[in-house]
């Protein structure tokens, strides 16, 4: 292996060899000092995500086409490493406080890692093998962090429904890809490209094969296991599954549907079509009742992975600049959510709607990100969501589906209200017995001031958008 | 030249509001109010720096003084119709510039005094800045919907400070009404903003106003009603400058907006923000004159000279010294109008336009000063009614010369400021229009009077016992009247028609001495009928009054204009039209969205079960997904 190959993959390389690392530090860490893992963990991942900046990226393939990466490719794994950034920073001290005197703080993170570095592998992968084994690899890490708190049930029981499901999906998958294979011949995809038609066995593999790529993004419905995994995880695994895994998944989704479906579209734009509005529907549809903070967030992130299909339904450069755009809008707003959710609940203990009534009294500061991140969520304008979601609506009204914009707007307007939900509990409600203040520690305030920073940049600073849809090009 | 540095001049107290707004709890109020005059002074430096720059160091060219613009593309409509953001140099803007700048340094220090222990001091302050930027941006604006934008933010500003002590229900009532009635009249200004551009395809001032221009040159092909659109659209546009400068008949909120602290008057209600008017005619004067003939110049001429008629009336018979001054205002703006719709365009025949701007200037200082005084009386004596006032000039030496001064000056008496630009005036209408001429000559006996009525009554008159003795302003009030002094006797001598004129070339004005004599004749009329009955305690005012008997009474109540407007507002519009609409509204409309929102709501609860928490449901649900779609996509929706 060359040096030009090793930076073409130094995403992958660099990531293994910093969870190695970390197993093989763990050892000559002292017991009294097992804390200090987290500090290089967070460290080693700073450093990581720096070098993933690094202008060396550039179009390629590598072993035989198993592998491929491109501009856009590279541009998407390292918005990928600042959400996992993000993420680490705001579990920091739950890891310090409660999972390293159990003795189980460096495996969360090697976990954590191969989980990532199994989505590196799949959006890189270049036939269907690597796609697979991607898939598996970010999965199984994830059911494991699931049921990490093993302590509890609830955690234990989230950890078994991520599994099975996940189980159940990729065997479905897995069929689908079979079948695709039977018909053409080739698990590769610039071969499968060529020879790849309309007809009903190639329908029914993508199908199967759309179905279990579905589960991971939760749309409906393929979603039900995402409420009680996210309700029973810990918090930072639910944001983990909720915006890292589900943003990895659209893309290798949107990247699939553009290349090696391409010639399928006329099917699978209207399967797209189907599933987005059921989708937002049913999302929304229960993200209403919903008290548990998590699971609220739950079904928000369901709901807004049906408005992210609005963007891949256009079918071109601009779906492709407006999903990676939303994604990335997307993530930012969830982790800031799920920030101050986890913040909360590390400090007190309440997860429910009610606990936040009369919040902004206590803690301002916390509040305000709060109702940044769910104006984000709904698309109040001039926040980053708004250009997200009006970029999205017109990717698709581009291509003609004024209908779907039109229930898609329907959605915005339900979505508004329970976000304001939140809001109106956090702002306006009395509470005789509200969460006292507190002052988080240093990482906690570094991730949720990032999220914020990211939230106000990317709505306001435009040619942020203009460089991404030139990135998309690769696709058409 | 570059005049690039000219975008600070609104800049400054944008940042002095933003500051102020932001961190209005944590900043001490002795801290905001130097705040604001030093951002204000700064502002008023480069202004005077401008126009030193403008009119003496950059050359004429062909004798005509040049325009400047500088401006960037803020939206684009069409590929040919774009709305601008920019600053556009030219003689009145940078007039405007001058008068804005200085009235507004002169309230901000004497708010400095006047306002001092209030509250909200520091939110004032934030509010003039507001407003400062807001109408520099209206003077300095290069099209019609950047001024469009600044007229509307002049609005609000009005709007927050009539409003600022919200407390009283009255100021709120009266804010609401200003700014509604502004609105209102805005209305048409946007629908003419609209089709100029629809028509003439272009927002831009340079373009619409160049004589041989396209849209000047085009007005004859479409016609509407017997009169060319862009006639139509000029009227609509001079609706939206009415409302802002108070003419009659959408003059009804000016009055009224005198529930505002007395600087706040002072600034926005007579000295800057209600000639936004005069200054839009002026601004499309060239679109005036030239189109179907000056036939819209025409109606800004009689509006103009009625509305100074039918307000100087009104305020001969007003208590409230405060109303007297607005009243005062509308008819001086009247007189602008007036002067503006008499004009020609080249060289002399452009005394009409010369001579509004002239007394644009003038009058700004005089009648700020006159607000002013009005304030530091009102401040001694804590009332605004002349019942309380008598013989102050024992108390308040200050207040009473320059008041003398400016009373002199808007009477027209010579050498004071007044007198130069109303004898312009004069000159103007006696050339154009005799019937305008003499309306504006019975107009300046009038002002005389009633404004030497006012004086008299503060000053003199009786001698009120006082339970306060009253004593003299604090230096941050009686700097700016003695400031506001001194300028109401010189700025008349500033030979004004060499720098703004129409055609930007400038003239050589001369007094016209017969008329000159003429005016200042009945102005000392007017003061002398006034000396009679007011000068000393006497009931002759009382007999006349009685002798006028319904006229008076009708005069007292301004014509029962306020009682039309309610009559049609509330028992036309809201009961006849708004009411059944309302009702339409709320039962059906409102009806049909709850009927939405509730049904989502119980959609919501019945389906709540699906999700039951077994991992068997679950798969069901997933297998069964991928069985109905590929029924579905594989037999039903082949392609």
């Amino acid at each position: 292996m060359n040096l030009s190959s090793f930076l073409i993959m130094r995403h992958e390389i660099l990531l293994l060899a910093i969870a190695l690392l970390l197993l093989v530090a763990e050892i000559f860490i002292s017991k009294n000092k097992k804390g200090s893992i987290v500090h290089l963990a967070i460290f080693l991942f700073g450093i990581h995500t720096v070098i993933g900046f690094l202008p060396l990226g550039e179009t390629s393939i590598l072993f035989g086409g198993m592998f491929q990466t491109n501009n856009l490719i590279h541009f998407f794994k390292n918005v990928l490493n600042i959400g996992v950034f993000i993420l680490l920073l705001q579990s920091a001290d739950w890891i310090q406080e409660k999972i390293v005197e159990q003795e189980k703080g460096t495996e969360f993170f090697v976990l954590l890692f191969f989980s990532l570095l199994g989505m590196y592998f799949m959006i890189s992968s270049g036939d269907f093998l690597m796609f697979y084994l991607g898939l598996e690899l970010s999965t199984l890490p994830a059911a494991a962090l699931a049921a990490y708190e093993t302590s509890k049930r609830i955690s234990s029981e989230a950890g078994i429904k991520l599994i099975l499901s996940a189980a159940l999906a990729s065997g479905v998958s897995l069929f689908g890809i079979s079948l695709l294979y039977a018909t053409s011949g080739s698990i590769y995809f610039n071969e499968i490209i060529e020879v790849i038609s309309l007809n009903n066995l190639t329908i029914l593999g993508f199908i199967l094969f759309f179905t279990g790529l579905s589960f991971k993004i939760s749309l409906v419905p393929f979603h039900f296991w995402t409420a009680d995994v996210y309700e029973g995880a810990p918090i930072n695994v639910s944001s983990y599954l909720s915006v890292i895994s589900k943003g990895a998944a659209t893309f290798i989704l949107m990247i699939l549907l553009f290349t090696v479906f391409k010639s399928l579209m006329p099917v699978w734009e209207n399967i797209v079509y189907v599933v987005a509005l059921a989708t937002m529907f049913i999302g929304n549809l229960f993200a209403l009742r919903q008290q548990n903070m998590k699971r609220f967030l739950a079904f928000s992130s369901i709901a807004q992975a049906g408005f992210i299909l609005l963007g891949l339904i256009a079918g071109d450069q601009l779906g492709t600049a407006t999903v990676v755009y939303f994604v990335m809008i997307y993530i930012f707003s969830n982790l800031a959510a799920f920030g101050v959710v986890q913040a909360i609940s590390l400090k007190t203990g309440k997860e429910t709607m009610d606990d936040y009534n009369g919040l902004y009294r206590t803690n301002p500061n916390l509040s305000l990100i709060m109702m940044l991140a769910l104006f984000s969520l709904a698309g109040i304008p001039p926040i980053a969501g708004f250009f997200g979601k009006i970029f999205l609506f017109t990717a698709a009204a581009s291509k003609g589906y004024y209908l779907l914009v039109f229930l898609a707007v329907v959605n915005v307007t339900i979505s508004l209200y329970y976000y304001l939900l939140v809001i109106r509990a956090m702002f306006i409600r009395q509470n005789e017995n509200p969460i006292p203040y507190f002052k988080n520690k240093l990482y906690m305030r570094l991730g949720l001031l990032i999220t914020v920073i990211g939230i106000l940049v990317l709505g306001l600073y435009s040619p942020l958008y203009d460089y991404i849809y030139e990135l998309s090009s690769v696709f058409n | 030249m570059n005049f690039n540095y000219v975008i600070l001049i609104p800049l400054i107290p944008l940042a002095v509001f933003l500051l102020l707004g932001i961190f209005y709890k944590k900043i001490k109020p002795a801290v905001s109010g130097y705040i604001g005059v030093f951002g204000l002074l700064t502002s008023t430096v480069l202004s005077y720096y401008t126009a030193f720059q403008y009119f003496f160091v950059q050359e004429k060219v062909d004798g005509v003084y040049q325009t400047f613009v500088s401006k960037t593309t803020w939206m684009n409509f069409t590929d040919t119709l774009a709305i601008d953001m920019g600053i556009l140099i030219d003689p009145i803007s940078v007039m405007m510039l001058i008068v804005v700048s200085t009235i507004s340094l002169m309230v901000h220090i004497y708010s400095r005094g006047y306002m001092k222990g209030d509250e909200g001091y520091t939110k004032f302050f934030a509010f003039l800045g507001l407003f400062s930027f807001s109408m520099f941006g209206l003077v300095l604006a290069t099209n019609l919907f950047q001024i469009y934008i600044f007229w509307e933010l002049v609005g609000v500003s009005s709007f927050l400070l009539i409003g600022y002590y919200y407390t009283k229900p009255s100021a709120v009532a009266a804010s609401k009404k200003a700014f509604i009635v502004t609105r209102f009249a805005d209305l048409g200004f946007l629908i003419g903003i609209l089709i100029v551009g629809y028509y003439t395809g272009t927002y831009d001032f340079e373009t619409l106003n160049n004589p041989e221009g396209n849209a000047i040159l085009s007005w004859a092909s479409t016609s509407f009603m017997g009169l060319s659109v862009l006639t139509w659209a000029l009227i609509l546009i001079f609706i939206g400058g009415a409302g802002k400068s108070a003419m009659f008949p959408l003059h009804i909120w000016l009055p009224d907006a005198m529930e505002g602290p007395t600087p706040v008057s002072a600034l926005i209600h007579a000295a800057t923000m209600v000639v936004a008017g005069v200054y839009l005619v002026a601004r499309l004067f060239p679109m005036y004159y030239f189109v179907e003939d000056g036939f819209a110049l025409n109606v800004v001429a009689y509006v103009g000279g009625f509305s100074s008629l039918f307000a100087a009336i009104i305020a001969v018979t007003q208590n409230d010294i405060k109303r007297v001054l607005a009243f005062s205002t509308m008819s001086q703006l009247g007189y602008m109008m007036m002067a503006l719709g008499v004009s020609g365009y080249d060289g002399h025949e452009g005394v009409g336009y010369m001579a509004s701007m002239f007394h644009l200037f003038t009058h700004a200082m005089f009648k700020a000063l006159l607000f002013l005084g009005a304030g530091s009386v009102i401040h001694a004596v804590h009332s605004n009614y002349l019942k309380d006032m008598g013989g102050l000039r024992k108390y308040m030496p200050i207040t009473n010369i320059t008041f003398l001064i400016a009373a002199l000056a808007i009477s027209g008496v010579p050498p004071f400021a007044g007198f130069w630009s109303k004898d312009e005036i004069l000159v103007a209408a006696f050339e154009h229009n005799k019937l305008l001429y003499f309306v504006g000559l019975f107009v300046a006996g009038l002002t005389a009077f009633y404004m030497f009525r006012i004086y008299f009554g503060i000053f003199w008159g009786k001698d009120t016992q006082y339970k306060h003795a009253p004593h003299e302003s604090p230096i941050a009030m009686t700097f700016p009247l003695m400031f506001l002094g001194a300028l109401s006797v010189v700025v008349g001598l500033i030979p004004f028609s060499e720098f703004v004129t129409a055609d930007k070339a400038g003239f050589v004005a001369h007094l016209n001495y017969p008329l000159a004599a003429i005016a200042v004749g009945v102005g000392v009329v007017g003061i002398i009928l006034s000396y009679i009955f007011y000068k000393k305690e006497n009931d002759l005012a009382e007999k006349f009054s009685k002798a006028f008997g319904v006229f008076y009474k009708w005069t007292f109540n301004k014509f029962y204009f306020d009682e039309i407007y309610l009559f049609v507002t509330r028992k036309i519009i809201f009961n006849r039209i708004s009411a059944p609409i309302a009702y339409f509204d709320k039962k059906y409309v409102d009806g049909f969205m709850e009927g939405m929102g509730n049904k989502t709501v119980v959609v919501s609860e019945k389906i709540k079960g699906i999700q039951s928490g077994k991992f068997q449901d679950y798969a069901f649900a997933f297998l069964a997904g991928f069985v109905i779609l590929a029924m579905v996509f594989i037999y039903l929706w082949t392609k």
